[in-house]
C-alpha cells in the first residue's frame, strides 16, 4: 500500500478532501512548512488521514505512514528507534500528527509510554475538541458545555457535564523538555513552536487548538477569527513550558467576554436560548478569568 | 530430525529462542513481560546488556498492544523486528496483527502458547495463537525448542521473501517448551548469516523518497488489498518447504516443512496434531504398533498458510482420521485442527471418518495413556462403523 509522490509539490499537497475552512489542513500545511522535507511523519486514524489519503491518491509529500487510532505515539517511537538501529538518524524528525480522540482519550497510553521512554519525537496534536471524523461525538478534548452528538442539551442537560483534559500538562508531567499550546488562527505562533518542539531533543509535545467549520458550527471562512477569540477571551492560552517552567505566554492586549467567542459558534447556541444557559456562560466566564490570572495572560 | 551437525548444550528453551534471535540480528525488539514468555524476554535484554546485539533498539513497552505497535514502525522504516508474547498479551495485539499483515510488515513473534482468562490460568493450550487465526499472519508451531529455535531464521526467510512480505508468528508450548531444560544445538551466527541475508525491504519510510503507508481503501480497491495478501500466503506455502531444506543444507537439521510425518505410509489410524504433544503421539505410536494396531501421526507445522494440497495427499489412504486439539471453538465443541481437517477432506472423494479430541487445555498434562485412550477409541470406531462427533478427551465429568 505505498504510493509514490512527485517530489515538485508542496509537502502538503492540494487537492486533498479537507472541508471548506478546515483547521486540520491548516495546521498540517504550517507544521510542515516549519519542519521542512526531512521528516517522517505518523498519523492516527482520524479526519487528517482519511481526507488526505484516499488510495492511490495522497497528499503527502514526505514520507507518511497510518497505522491505527489507538497506537500512533508507539509507531513514532518504534520508527526513531529503527533510525536509530539503522544509523539513519541523522536529522530526519519524526513527528505525530493526531487528533485529540487519538491523543487525550484511545491513545493516551501509548502516549505515556513513548514520553516515558524518551523518544526522540514531536508528537503534535491538533484538537477539534470532539471526534469529528465519526459525526461530533465528545472526547475529552471537548470543553465544558459544549454540544456534541454524545453530549447533547436537553431537558436534564446542559451539553458536555465534563471539562477538557489538561493533557499539555501531563504531558509535562512526564518530564517533557519542550511543551506548547498554540492555535491555528496564529500561524506563525504554529511554526515557531513545532520549529522549537523539533529542535529540542527528547520528546516534545505541542497541542494546537483547531476549531472545526462543521463540528463547532461556524462558516467555513471564519475558522481563523474563532480561533483568535478562543485566545482573546482567555479560554485558550497559548504558553510555552520549558523543562516544567512557563517559558512564553501569549500575552492578551484586551481580554474579551467570553459570551463574544461562544455566541458564534452552533455547539454553545442551547447557552443563549435555556435559562440554564446564563449561568453555565458565567461558569465558563470564571474558567476565562482563572486562565487570565494563572497565567497573567493580560497585558 | 535428521542428524545434528553442532554441539548439544542443555538450555532452557526460552533460551534457546532467544538465541536464536540474536543470530538474526534484529534492529528492534520489543518487549512486554507475560508469563510463559518472559524468559525470552529476559535473556534478549542481558544479551543487550552484554553488548551481544550490535545496535539493535531493545525497548521495555508500555503494553503488548504498544510492542507491536512499536515494530509497525519500525518495521516500515526498514529494521528487522522481533517481539515475544503469549495469552492475554496476544489478544491485546489483535487490532495490530491485522494492521500489521495488512500493511505487508514481515515483523517475526514468538508465542509461548498460553491459555486465556477467565478463568485465569498461566498454562498452556493454544487457543492464543489459533484465535488469532485470521489476521494474517503466518503461524508456525514447533515440536521442542531446537525446532522453535530453528524455526526462528527460517521464519524471517520467508516472512521478508518480497513475493511474501507477511508477518509470521512462531508458536511453543508455554511452560512445557519454553520452560523445558533439554540438549539443544544453539544457532550459530555464521550459519544464520548464510542462511539468512540482510532485511532489504522494496517499500520503506524515508525522506529521500517520501511515500505513503496505510492509506485508507474505499469499496473500489479493499477487496484486491486483501487479496493480495492471500497471493503472499501462497507464495508462503511455495516457500516453506525450499526453505526447511536450505536450513537443512546449512545447519543440518530438518523437521519437515509445511507438515511432518511419523509412521504414516502404511498407517490406518492417522492422528493429527501440532506443538509439544507430538513427541508424546510418536512415542504412543511406537508402542500401539507393537500390538499390531498401524498408528500414524500427521503433524501440522505450518497452520497459516494452511497446506491444503500436502494434508489430503497425506491423509489419502487412513481409515480414520483422529485429531488433536488444544483449543476449542465454543459453540461448535470442536477444535481448530478438527474443523480444518474435515475441511480439508470436504471436496474429495475421500470419505474418511474424522475423530476430534480436545485435551490438554489449560495446562492439564497429556500422558500416554490418554493418547492411548484415544486411539483405543478410533479402533473400535472404525471396526464398528460409528461416528463420534468430537469432545473433550480429559474432561472430568464429576465436577461439570
Amino acid at each position: 500500500m505505498n504510493q509514490r509522490s512527485p517530489k515538485t509539490q508542496p509537502l502538503f499537497a492540494p487537492g486533498h478532501r479537507g472541508c471548506a475552512g478546515c483547521c486540520n489542513a491548516m495546521a498540517v500545511k504550517f507544521i510542515l512548512r516549519a519542519i521542512g522535507s526531512d521528516c517522517i511523519v505518523a498519523t492516527p486514524t482520524g479526519c487528517t488521514e482519511v481526507f488526505s489519503t484516499p488510495y492511490p491518491e495522497s497528499a503527502w509529500n514526505v514520507p507518511w505512514i497510518h497505522s491505527l487510532f489507538d497506537n500512533i505515539a508507539a509507531v513514532s517511537s518504534g520508527i526513531e528507534s529503527a533510525l536509530k538501529a539503522l544509523g539513519r538518524e541523522g536529522e530526519t524528525k519524526v513527528v505525530t500528527i493526531a487528533g485529540d480522540g487519538a491523543t487525550v482519550d484511545i491513545g493516551l497510553q501509548a502516549l505515556s509510554g513513548a514520553f516515558e521512554r524518551g523518544h526522540n519525537i514531536t508528537y503534535i496534536c491538533i484538537d477539534n475538541e470532539a471526534y469529528m471524523n465519526t459525526g461530533v461525538q465528545r472526547s475529552s478534548g471537548t470543553p465544558y458545555a459544549a454540544s456534541t452528538t454524545t453530549s447533547p442539551p436537553g431537558k436534564r442537560s446542559i451539553g458536555n457535564p465534563l471539562g477538557k483534559k489538561n493533557v499539555p500538562e501531563i504531558m509535562v508531567a512526564h518530564g517533557s523538555p519542550y511543551v506548547a499550546t498554540t492555535s491555528v488562527a496564529y500561524p506563525k505562533d504554529v511554526m515557531r513552536k513545532v520549529k522549537k518542539a523539533v529542535e529540542t531533543r527528547g520528546p516534545t509535545y505541542v497541542h494546537i487548538q483547531a476549531p472545526c467549520t462543521t463540528g463547532w458550527g461556524f462558516d467555513t471562512h471564519l475558522t481563523v477569527e474563532i480561533g483568535k477569540l478562543a485566545v482573546k477571551t482567555g479560554l485558550w492560552p497559548l504558553l510555552e513550558i520549558t523543562n516544567g517552567e512557563i517559558t512564553g505566554v501569549h500575552r492578551i492586549r484586551k481580554k474579551l467576554p467570553v459570551e463574544e467567542y461562544l455566541r458564534r459558534q452552533r455547539r454553545y447556541r442551547h447557552l443563549f436560548t435555556t435559562p440554564e444557559g446564563e449561568e453555565v456562560i458565567r461558569e465558563l466566564q470564571e474558567i476565562a478569568d482563572r486562565n487570565a490570572e494563572h497565567y497573567e495572560l493580560e497585558l | 530430525m535428521s542428524e545434528l551437525k553442532a554441539e548439544l548444550k542443555v538450555v532452557e528453551g526460552s533460551y534457546a529462542v532467544a538465541h536464536a534471535v540474536k543470530t538474526c540480528h534484529p534492529d528492534v525488539i520489543a518487549a512486554y513481560p507475560i508469563t510463559p514468555q518472559t524468559h525470552i524476554a529476559e535473556n534478549l535484554s542481558q544479551f543487550n546488556a552484554d553488548g551481544e546485539l550490535g545496535n539493535c533498539e531493545y525497548i521495555t513497552v508500555e503494553s503488548e498492544f504498544s510492542a507491536l505497535s512499536t515494530l509497525i514502525g519500525a518495521s516500515a522504516t526498514g529494521a528487522r523486528t522481533y517481539a515475544s508474547t503469549a495469552s492475554q498479551g496476544l489478544a491485546l495485539m489483535h487490532e495490530a496483527l491485522f494492521n500489521a499483515a495488512g500493511m505487508r510488515l514481515p515483523i517475526v513473534m514468538t508465542v509461548a502458547n498460553r491459555a486465556l482468562s477467565a478463568p485465569l490460568s498461566i498454562w498452556n493450550d493454544q487457543q492464543d495463537s489459533i484465535a488469532q487465526r485470521d489476521v494474517g499472519w503466518i503461524q508456525l508451531y514447533a515440536e521442542d525448542p531446537q525446532e522453535a529455535a530453528d524455526m526462528t531464521p527460517q521464519a524471517y526467510k520467508i516472512s521478508e521473501d518480497r513475493d511474501v512480505m507477511t508477518p509470521a508468528m512462531i508458536c511453543f508450548d508455554g511452560f512445557i517448551l519454553t520452560h523445558v531444560y533439554e540438549p539443544v544445538a544453539l544457532l550459530e551466527e555464521e550459519l544464520t548469516d548464510e542462511f539468512l541475508p540482510p532485511f532489504n525491504p522494496e517499500h520503506i519510510l524515508d525522506p529521500k523518497n517520501p511515500e505513503t503507508f496505510g492509506a485508507f481503501a474505499d469499496p473500489s480497491i479493499y477487496t484486491e488489498f486483501r487479496y493480495m495478501q492471500e497471493l503472499g500466503m501462497r507464495e508462503a506455502l511455495k516457500k516453506i518447504d525450499p526453505v526447511a531444506e536450505e536450513f537443512r543444507e546449512i545447519y543440518g537439521r530438518y523437521y519437515g516443512g509445511l507438515l511432518d510425518e511419523y509412521r504414516l505410509d502404511d498407517a490406518e489410524i492417522v492422528l493429527v496434531a501440532m506443538g509439544s504433544i507430538i513427541g508424546t503421539i510418536k512415542d504412543v505410536i511406537d508402542e500401539v504398533r507393537r500390538d499390531g494396531i498401524k498408528a500414524g501421526l500427521l503433524k501440522i507445522r505450518s497452520f497459516r498458510p494452511f497446506p491444503l494440497d500436502a494434508v489430503r495427499k497425506a491423509l489419502k489412504n487412513a481409515g480414520i482420521i483422529v485429531t488433536l486439539d488444544k483449543n476449542i471453538s465454543i459453540g461448535k465443541c470442536e477444535g481448530a485442527l478438527c474443523t480444518e481437517i474435515k475441511a480439508a477432506l470436504y471436496n474429495t472423494r475421500l470419505d474418511t471418518p474424522v475423530v476430534g479430541y480436545m485435551l490438554g487445555h489449560g495446562g492439564r498434562d497429556v500422558p500416554p495413556e490418554i493418547i492411548k485412550k484415544i486411539i483405543n477409541k478410533a479402533t473400535r470406531s472404525m471396526k464398528d462403523g460409528l461416528t463420534i462427533e468430537s469432545s473433550y478427551a480429559d474432561l472430568k465429568e464429576e465436577f461439570v
